[in-house]
């Protein structure tokens, strides 16, 4: 990620400390408490830029995955497959906030008849093979090519993903982005967006340790084959 | 404590214990990234004294050659 090389690391941390704070403080202390729904409306915040940075984790993964069928960029492998790493650890916890709010709301913890949710699911489980393709071949350029065909087939249900509330019409998740603009008040609309960026934020620096992690331990890798 | 605000608590709360476990995860895979580099190190120190004896070995084996040059 070109901003997480400009930025340092524990700059980045600290930034999205601070986007975090004011996230929370937004959230329990300035936005609104819905008339409907009540005090759980306030899952949204977190519920929602959570899903939303999944995608954007795959979506990254995908770019890198094509970078590195394409352009052969050294190292698009590893920052595709730490991409799609986290975009399963947000895609998880998507599931589980979305239950928990979907268990307040409408009485059960999942709805099989909602397109979103099921689609959801399904973008989900299929990054989570990802892994399993990806660690039942022997390190190497196929390996590489492989999961970098796989990153970039699943990138297309990403837009199916995220229109399957517009295409199903759902009653029971309700369409917040219309052609309209966003269908809620300025100040939730301020709150959702610094919950999104700091959960961007929280991406990039989870990105950044991880692939520094990654790299160490590679180099360390080589550095052991050379003095054995 | 409504039902609400329990559930709304308990989704804050999955994000941060989350969030929380990565960030464990990751300080003990780098613990473990140190104590391996403590190893090299440790490694490369004991190879250092016997690396430095067989360039000796090999300056000694130059020298009568020098001599008789």
């Amino acid at each position: 990620m070109t901003g997480a090389r400009r930025i340092s690391l524990p700059a980045l941390a600290g930034i999205t400390a601070g986007l975090f704070a004011l996230a929370i403080a937004l959230i329990f202390y300035v936005a609104p408490v819905d008339a409907d729904q009540g005090l759980s409306q306030k899952i949204f915040y977190f519920h929602v830029p959570i899903a939303l940075t999944s995608y954007a984790c795959f979506g990254w993964g995908a770019w890198k995955a094509l970078l590195h069928l394409w352009k052969r960029t050294p190292g698009a492998d590893l920052e595709s497959y730490v991409a799609i790493h986290l975009g399963v650890i947000f895609g998880m916890l998507t599931l589980i906030t979305g239950s928990i709010w979907a268990r307040i709301s409408w009485g059960v913890w999942w709805v099989w008849s909602d397109d979103q949710l099921v689609l959801f699911l399904i973008l989900f489980l299929f990054y989570c093979a990802y892994f399993m393709l990806r660690y039942s071949v022997e390190p190497g350029l196929q390996r590489e090519n492989m999961s970098a065909v796989y990153a970039l087939f699943g990138v297309v249900l990403i837009p199916i993903s995220f229109l399957a509330i517009r295409i199903s019409r759902s009653i029971i998740h309700p369409e917040v982005f219309t052609r309209h603009g966003p269908q809620m008040t300025h100040t939730q609309f301020l709150t959702f967006c610094v919950s999104w960026l700091a959960m961007l934020f929280l991406f990039a620096t989870l990105y950044g340790i991880e692939l520094a992690g990654k790299r160490l331990d590679s180099q360390l890798r080589e550095l052991r084959e050379l003095l054995a | 404590m409504t039902p609400s605000e329990k559930y709304t608590a308990a989704a804050y709360l999955v994000v941060f214990v989350g969030v929380l476990a990565y960030v464990l995860i990751i300080s003990s895979k780098l613990q473990r990234l140190q104590r391996q580099v403590a190893q090299i190190v440790e490694e490369l120190r004991e190879r250092i004294p016997e690396l430095d004896e067989r360039e000796r070995e090999r300056e000694r084996e130059r020298e009568p050659e020098l001599e008789r040059g």
